[in-house]
């Protein structure tokens, strides 16, 4: 198997074979499934509801623009940090530092943005049992974002590991955590354009 | 052991065919134009089933007779065939049948579901609503009048929430809480829920159908003999769920239209 | 991916203290036992639930000391009322499918045995592991909890149907707080499964030591890892249906509550909702559900039985083939359970032919059994006994979907004694005789101790003869057009059928009284049990290779290496009449 990246790096952290480094990558992968799947079926809910009449079309705040920016900015960020890290001593991951607190940055911006998403339609009027289109949106956001912050903990948890006298952190959880917030951008994409042309 | 696992398996697979095949628990008789597919679908499936569990547990029966507890030094033997034959019997014999039967009872599902209503067929609407049944005919204008949900009150026996004020066709609507029908013609038959999901379920008639709150759904069907049977709900719908039920009279023809006048007049 | 590299050398440090080790333990092995320890709970509480179910539905009007009592709401004077039924109905449902059917075979013996048996130390994610159990522990509580508020446990049955379970307490009682609880509870369950899942099949495609190939897994390990896969797309499907559930019920949206409802004469604040949605998501989830419960079982049968005969089957990959093919056509078949629903006519049709279809896997699994005893040296011991046990409720259960997987004969049979028989044949006998014939045969690795057998073969045959003494009536039943769900038979054709339905109560009571013998036989072994050997069964797989019980890191810190599949019975050539699979003998075949 290919050798993991900073086999040379001491380690108070788990003494790593790549059996195990591996489960990692594939745990996340079939998280990522799963969490595809859920989010298949709220669409598919969609699709369902839309069979009947009540839908009144949602303009959507032009902010929300300005957030799938800045997530798709925290993606290319993150993969600065990515390659910054890749020669693996911990010096380099400091170098990585920067790009890895960009990162979460944006992140923290796009919440934050979505909060006023949702602030901006509830002056229209549109809250979460207001009409079907307004409870999917809510529903879709708030999903997207709850995982969103799942991939904050974990960029927040890297950080606080590559701080100094601190055991660095596992690669593979690097990794990990990299595939994850990418699918989180992805998944914020394709939401975007179920709300844009559905909602 | 292994002998008495096999006696007590042979004596639990002819107990369990015995009320079968001495039609001991049998379908009511069959009232409709349609149920007759179903019974025979039910039968034939009921005879290929019924092979394959006695087949089966004798089998294994046998099996376990022959070849539990042997003598010290037997060797294991393996079934000429092997796996090849297990997967050709499953494919060959039982996936044929299988999806014979499936095909074959298409018919019988198309016969209910696929057909429409002849234009002459009886209009009745059922309304399920936590615990009773009501129905309603068209009246004498033959129309159905648009139904409020606000304006039901079951205390002044509005069950359906009509609004003879306002809509004239409201005004001949005949609500009863048993479902009169002629024999010998068919009835198409609306449904409406009031509030959650219920079913309508006649045994002789071989028809079930649920209730589903804000879809208009329908059946159609034609009983074929008069007498009085019991419509019952089958989806659960609350504490009374077990109690939910009307009767469907079905009369002779010039019966029905008397009982139609009499009902119209009371209104 | 065929093997993986060698392991790390530690997963987890060695558990230190009474919490670490007995509460918050991160060891899969005693995981899996806290998960069968709740299943254990949940099975003997849905019992009595069902005792309670049957004993009412016979004898209506005599009281039961105690539960006035206990619930003074639901059973005034000790007479159970109709609302008091259904909650029973759905409480005993819901643990079961849930906490049962899903707990003890899957999480409780896979977390045991899966890593054991593909030669790990532990599994993938030991933390995520623990999350997972505590979660779904407190998924229980949560559920339970609806016994003790005022408005009483759910009406609605484990399904849930909306809009019954999504407006709200106007419904009826129960359908308040408790049918918030349960969707809560559920909720939190899925979370633990999907915890769960994860950790399966990570484990199992990265941690198998050298030599370990796929197809040199065993059976149930392979069962293990079908199951979970389809967990992880089951319940992340149920999740979001809870989630809308709660929103429709706490936050006034209308995902599955249509306008124009009155209910308890008050029109109800909704519009736009698809009551039928919920079935499709429900369902969606709720048939590769019953093949969570099933799969492990045919698994755990197959394992024993392999053992038991002394012979190979007549082709492990063909089983685990047709085990992976059901597992497929799970997810295309949900709209069997919605013939009658009210959804397209047209759509019932097409689901019902993969629904047909599934015969076959399921009639290839199980001739390959049938096919396996033939020639073979069957080694009585309870274990075995209900493992051939699980073939002949197998067949019996089967035989009765093939009736219901027709839409034609599902319009007279639907939401009849008949489906109840079926489901309870195949899910309520079937799958538990897997987890009984599963204890009895790791029992003695778990705990180092043997159980009595004489005990074991005494609860093998009145459970045996009794729930087909139980559950063979209700297609009878069925068939005659009883309807389920009732919590009283008032109509006038019913008359003539309380006495079977007396049967079954007394079968019930009597079958219910047997399971006693096996707590108390578990309970004793535990304790008092003959020491057991290592091997006490002549198995081959892994996990007859380390002690009664086994150390905390499994291997004691050795990397097994493993040379044939677990199968290695009757060859000739081998010194005695079986080969373990990390032994390197040469043989002739494998």
């Amino acid at each position: 198997m290919a050798s993991t990246p900073y086999q040379h790096v001491a380690s108070r952290s788990i003494v790593e074979g790549s059996g195990h480094s591996h489960a990692t990558q594939s745990g996340i992968w079939v998280g990522i499934f799963a969490i595809t799947m859920s989010f298949a079926a709220f669409t598919s809910a969609l699709m369902v509801r839309q069979g009947t009449g009540d839908w009144r079309h949602i303009e959507l705040p032009p902010i929300i623009y300005l957030n799938t920016v800045a997530l798709l900015l925290s993606s290319i960020t993150l993969e600065r940090a990515r390659s910054r890290a890749t020669h693996g001593s911990r010096s380099q991951l400091r170098d990585a530092l920067p790009w890895l607190a960009a990162t979460l940055a944006l992140g923290l911006v796009f919440i934050a943005g979505q909060y006023f998403v949702w602030r901006q339609l509830a002056s229209a009027g549109l809250y979460l049992a207001t009409t079907s289109n307004s409870s999917f949106f809510y529903v879709f956001t708030a999903m997207h974002a709850l995982h969103l912050l799942g991939g904050i903990a974990a960029l927040t948890y890297l950080i606080a590991r590559i701080a100094p006298r601190q055991a660095p952190p596992r690669w593979s959880l690097f990794e990990g955590a990299a595939i994850y917030w990418h699918f989180m951008s992805v998944l914020w994409l394709y939401l975007l354009v179920v709300i844009a042309m559905r909602l | 052991m292994g002998k008495f696992f096999a006696v007590i398996l042979v004596v639990i697979t002819l107990a369990s065919a015995y009320p079968i095949v001495t039609h001991k628990f049998v379908q009511p008789e069959d009232i409709s134009t349609h149920g007759h597919a179903i019974d025979e679908q039910l039968a034939d499936t009921m005879a290929e089933g019924g092979f394959a569990f006695v087949g089966a547990q004798l089998l294994l029966a046998f099996f376990v007779w022959k070849f539990s507890s042997r003598k010290d030094g037997s060797k294991v033997t393996h079934l000429p065939g092997g796996a090849k034959l297990m997967v050709a019997t499953a494919f060959i014999l039982v996936g044929t049948e299988v999806l014979a039967l499936g095909v074959l009872g298409q018919k019988a599902w198309a016969d209910v579901y696929f057909t429409s209503p002849k234009p002459d067929a009886l209009q009745v609407q059922a309304q399920a609503g936590q615990f009773a049944f009501y129905f309603r005919y068209p009246g004498a204008d033959g129309k159905f009048a648009p139904l409020h949900p606000d304006k039901i009150d079951e205390g002044n026996q509005n069950y359906f929430g009509l609004d003879p004020a306002n809509d004239v066709e409201a005004r001949d609507d005949i609500v009863t809480a048993e479902m009169t029908i002629p024999v010998n013609r068919e009835i198409h038959l609306l449904m409406h829920a009031k509030d959650v999901g219920h079913s309508f379920y006649v045994r002789e008639l071989r028809i079930q159908q649920d209730f589903v709150p804000g879809l208009d759904l329908s059946l159609h069907f034609t009983a074929t003999k008069t007498g009085k049977y019991e419509i019952v709900c089958t989806q659960l719908c609350g504490l009374g769920h077990y109690n939910m039920k009307a009767y469907l009279n079905v009369l002779p023809q010039d019966e029905f239209e008397k009982w139609l006048k009499d009902r119209a007049a009371e209104q | 991916m065929e093997e993986a590299a060698v392991q790390p050398a530690h997963v987890h440090a060695p558990p230190e203290g009474f919490i670490s080790k007995y509460i918050f333990s991160l060891d899969h092995k005693m995981i899996g036992k806290q998960y069968y320890g709740l299943a254990l709970v949940s099975v003997f509480m849905g019992m009595v639930l069902s005792w309670l179910m049957r004993f009412h539905l016979v004898w209506p009007d005599v009281k039961v000391p105690a539960l006035g009592a206990l619930a003074p709401t639901g059973a005034p004077g000790g007479l159970i009322t109709p609302e008091y039924y259904l909650s029973l109905l759905t409480m005993h449902g819901t643990l079961m499918v849930f906490f049962v059917l899903t707990n003890a075979p899957f999480a409780g013996f896979g977390n045991y045995f899966l890593p054991i048996q593909i030669g790990a130390e532990d599994m993938a994610f030991p933390r995520f592991n623990m999350m997972s159990f505590w979660t779904t522990f407190v998924g229980f509580l949560v559920l339970v909890l609806a016994f003790f508020i005022p408005d009483g446990p759910p009406t609605s049955g484990w399904t849930a149907y909306a809009p019954l379970s999504a407006v709200g307490k106007d419904a009826g009682p129960g359908l308040g707080w408790g049918q918030n609880l349960w969707a809560i509870s559920i909720a939190i369950f899925c979370v633990g499964q999907l915890l769960g899942s994860l950790n399966f099949i990570s484990t199992t495609l990265d941690l198998r030591a050298k030599g370990m190939t796929l197809m040199r897994m065993p059976i149930c390990t392979w069962a293990w890892f079908i199951t979970s896969c389809i967990g992880l797309l089951a319940f992340a499907v149920l999740l979001p249906a809870c989630l809308l559930l709660l929103l429709d019920r706490m936050a006034g949206t209308s995902f599955f509550i249509p306008s124009g409802l009155v209910v308890s004469d008050r029109l109800q604040n909704h519009a736009g909702g698809s009551p039928l949605l919920w079935q499709h998501l429900f369902w969606f989830f709720g048939h590769p559900e019953v093949y969570i419960a099933i799969l492990p079982a045919v698994g755990i049968v197959s394992h024993v039985l392999v053992t038991s005969m002394r012979k190979p089957l007549l082709s492990a990959k063909v089983l685990i083939y047709s085990m992976m093919s059901i597992g497929f056509l799970s997810w295309m078949v949900w709209g069997h359970h919605m013939f009658v629903s009210g959804m397209n006519p047209f759509s019932s049709l097409l689901f019902s032919f993969p629904t047909l279809t599934i015969t076959i896997p399921a009639t290839i699994i199980t001739l390959i059994w049938l096919g396996s005893l033939y020639g073979a040296n069957i080694q009585i011991t309870s274990a075995s006994l209900f493992a051939l046990g699980f073939v002949s409720m197998f067949v019996s259960g089967g035989v009765s979907g093939f009736f219901l997987a027709q839409p034609s004969i599902d319009i007279y049979l639907h939401a009849t004694y008949f489906v109840v028989g079926h489901f309870h044949m195949v899910m309520g006998v079937a799958a538990i005789f897997g987890i009984l014939s599963g204890t009895y045969f790791w029992f003695p690795k778990m705990s180092g101790r043997m159980m009595n057998e004489t005990l074991g073969k005494l609860h093998f045959w009145i459970t045996f003869v009794g729930t087909y003494c139980i559950f063979m009536p209700f297609h009878y039943l069925g068939l005659v057009g009883n309807v389920r769900r009732y919590a009283s038979f008032v109509d006038d054709f019913m008359a003539p059928l309380m006495p079977v339905h007396k049967f079954i109560s007394i079968a019930a009571f009597i079958t219910g009284a047997a399971q006693l013998i096996f707590l108390y036989n578990l309970i004793h072994s535990r304790f008092r049990g003959k020491v057991a050997p290592e091997n006490p069964w002549n198995a081959t797989s892994l996990e007859w290779s380390i002690p009664s019980p086994p150390p905390w890191n499994n291997f004691g810190g050795r990397h097994p290496v493993v040379f044939h599949d677990p199968y290695q019975y009757g060859v000739k050539g081998s010194k005695g009449d079986f080969v373990m699979q990390d032994s390197p003998e040469q043989i002739t075949n494998g």
